[in-house]
């Protein structure tokens, strides 16, 4: 466990059905200043998870403590405060449609911030830039390819220099150059601004290489933990089948389903 | 036995049809509660308001004032044919005003404006959902309700009754047209008559309460029907066509209530 852990789960579990738990008992703790990726199969409960710690879910049992605060605990505006210290890039960037990138990018210094408007367009020029995307300031978003998108994205998501960085499956979708650019931009950006990124992802391999700490997850729980060659070398035979890519193993190839020879004579 | 099995099963249905759709109701009635009281935003910001008010009432100019005139030189057409019978074609203008300012004008303008407006409001909110932009505003410590739904639902509530007095208008231009210019009533019979008939408190005013009330209930249908949509190209689609009828039948026995309780007893 690191000391002044900025995340902090202490045997939580959630369900929306309390008979199908989503969630069973996670301890974790994620240590300040580093990039951790939570991976795992979909449909394992890491987004859930990642809804936790943004506070969007209660945890039916146990403690999320984030950025010091028990999240059960806060009302609307506790909640909005600690949001303010955080930023979230959404699988498909989530960009408001009907603002320009540069509006977007400035859309939460304008709603939280009285800065002059000079200020903020050198902000935004300054995170725009820090993307690479600066000259794209006045297309919209509908004019954007998937990796731009995702670029201006990340720039809105640290528009108020947050402490915690969330990402919610971010290469997904993403051609070989935006994902050379996300990854890299992940790691300066954490680093930059010293802040902590938490990498939601199933896309094991490319996670592997930015991420300093894993959390394993499968049906709900952590199975596995450690730095990224700890999880290549782990015995676990689901993290192997899953890092490897095996097609069979404990999650077979095939669904479930009567004798294949008594289906063929049924016909 | 089987038969008493089948009664039941159907009751249980209907009872629970029924109650999820007090329950949806109850939910929409907390939703407009929670908008008003987190409408700070919208008011003291109201930029944000008039843009909406754009989209909403200025792009539906067309509509309303195309069919305004078309019901108007209707009105002027039949309205002519059934007094002249009477030898009272000098009330043409009475009779298209009355009807216009104290029913047509706020019903279908009403119905227009929920088709048009009402339907893109619940769309636009809907897609926003499904592309997780509501999301998003939730996690950069925004209120979605306070940011996006309310400036639309006071844009709608300012709109409708600006649409419905300009329905109104056009509708008497398009009596006018037809009545005066093409079949020939006396055009000082025509607007002094009119002038004299139509009472601006038990008329024009009545009609105003409608207009209003029409516009806070297409727009609460339409804010809540797309806050609520199942975030997917189905639910949104789904969700349009809700906000589309149920809007239709509300302003239709909103109608109906208010009718009888601001004209009854009023006629000499």
């Amino acid at each position: 466990m690191p000391e002044h852990p900025i995340v902090e789960i202490r045997n939580v579990s959630f369900g929306y059905d309390p008979a199908r738990p989503v969630l069973r008992d996670i301890d974790l703790a994620i240590a300040r200043g580093s990039v951790v990726g939570i991976m795992g199969q979909s449909g394992c409960g890491k987004t859930t998870l990642l809804r936790v710690i943004m506070g969007a879910l209660a945890p039916t049992r146990g403690e999320a403590r984030v950025l010091g605060h028990a999240t059960r605990s806060l009302d609307r505006d506790g909640l909005y405060a600690m949001r303010r210290k955080m930023g979230m890039l959404f699988q498909f960037g989530a960009l408001f449609t009907d603002l320009s990138v540069f509006e977007n990018v400035a859309f939460p210094m304008r709603e939280h911030g009285r800065l002059p408007e000079e200020l903020v367009h050198d902000l935004v020029m300054l995170k725009l830039q820090a993307v690479g995307l600066r000259g794209a300031a006045h297309l919209r978003p509908t004019e954007l390819s998937g990796g731009m998108a995702r670029r201006v994205a990340l720039a809105r998501s640290i528009a108020l220099d947050p402490h915690l960085i969330l990402y919610d499956e971010p290469f997904t979708g993403l051609d070989p150059i935006s994902f050379g650019v996300i990854v890299r931009l992940i790691r300066e950006l954490n680093d930059s601004l010293g802040a902590t990124s938490v990498i939601v992802t199933h896309d094991v391999q490319e996670a592997l290489g930015v991420v300093d700490y894993v959390h394993f997850m499968a049906d709900g729980r952590v199975i596995a933990q450690g730095t990224p060659d700890d999880i290549r070398a782990s015995p676990h035979p689901f993290v192997n089948q899953f890092v490897n890519g095996r097609p069979d193993g404990p999650v077979p190839f095939h669904y479930p389903a009567p004798e294949y020879g008594a289906d063929l004579a049924a016909a | 036995m089987p038969r008493l099995d089948a009664l039941r099963g159907q009751l249980e249905r209907l009872g629970a049809a029924a109650s999820s759709q007090v329950w949806r109701l109850g939910y929409a009635s907390r939703f407009l509660g929670y908008l008003v009281l987190h409408s700070g935003t919208a008011l003291r910001r109201f930029r944000l308001t008039v843009a909406e008010i754009y989209f909403a009432g200025v792009l539906s100019l067309v509509i309303i004032l195309v069919s305004g005139l078309f019901v108007g030189m209707v009105l002027g057409l039949q309205g002519y044919e059934t007094l002249q019978r009477f030898g009272a074609s000098e009330s043409l203008g009475v009779l298209v005003a009355l009807s216009l300012v104290r029913e047509l004008g706020p019903v279908v303008a009403g119905l227009l404006f929920a088709s048009r407006a009402g339907s893109a409001i619940t769309a636009e909110i809907g897609l926003m959902k499904a592309t997780e932009q509501l999301s998003a505003m939730e996690m950069m410590a925004v209120d979605p309700v306070a940011r996006v739904v309310a400036p639309r639902f006071w844009g709608g509530v300012i709109s409708m009754p600006l649409l419905a007095a300009l329905f109104s208008a056009m509708g008497v231009f398009g009596g006018y047209l037809v009545g005066v210019q093409l079949i020939g009533v006396d055009p000082g019979a025509f607007w002094s008559q009119m002038q004299a008939a139509v009472d601006v408190r038990n008329d024009i005013l009545n009609g105003v309460y409608k207009s209003v009330v029409f516009g806070i209930a297409v727009t609460w249908i339409a804010v809540f029907e797309g806050y609520d949509a199942v975030p997917t190209a189905e639910g949104v689609s789904r969700a349009t066509t809700r906000t589309v009828v149920t809007s239709s039948l509300a302003i239709l026995a909103l109608d109906f209530v208010m009718t009888a309780l601001m004209f009854t007893g009023t006629e000499k």
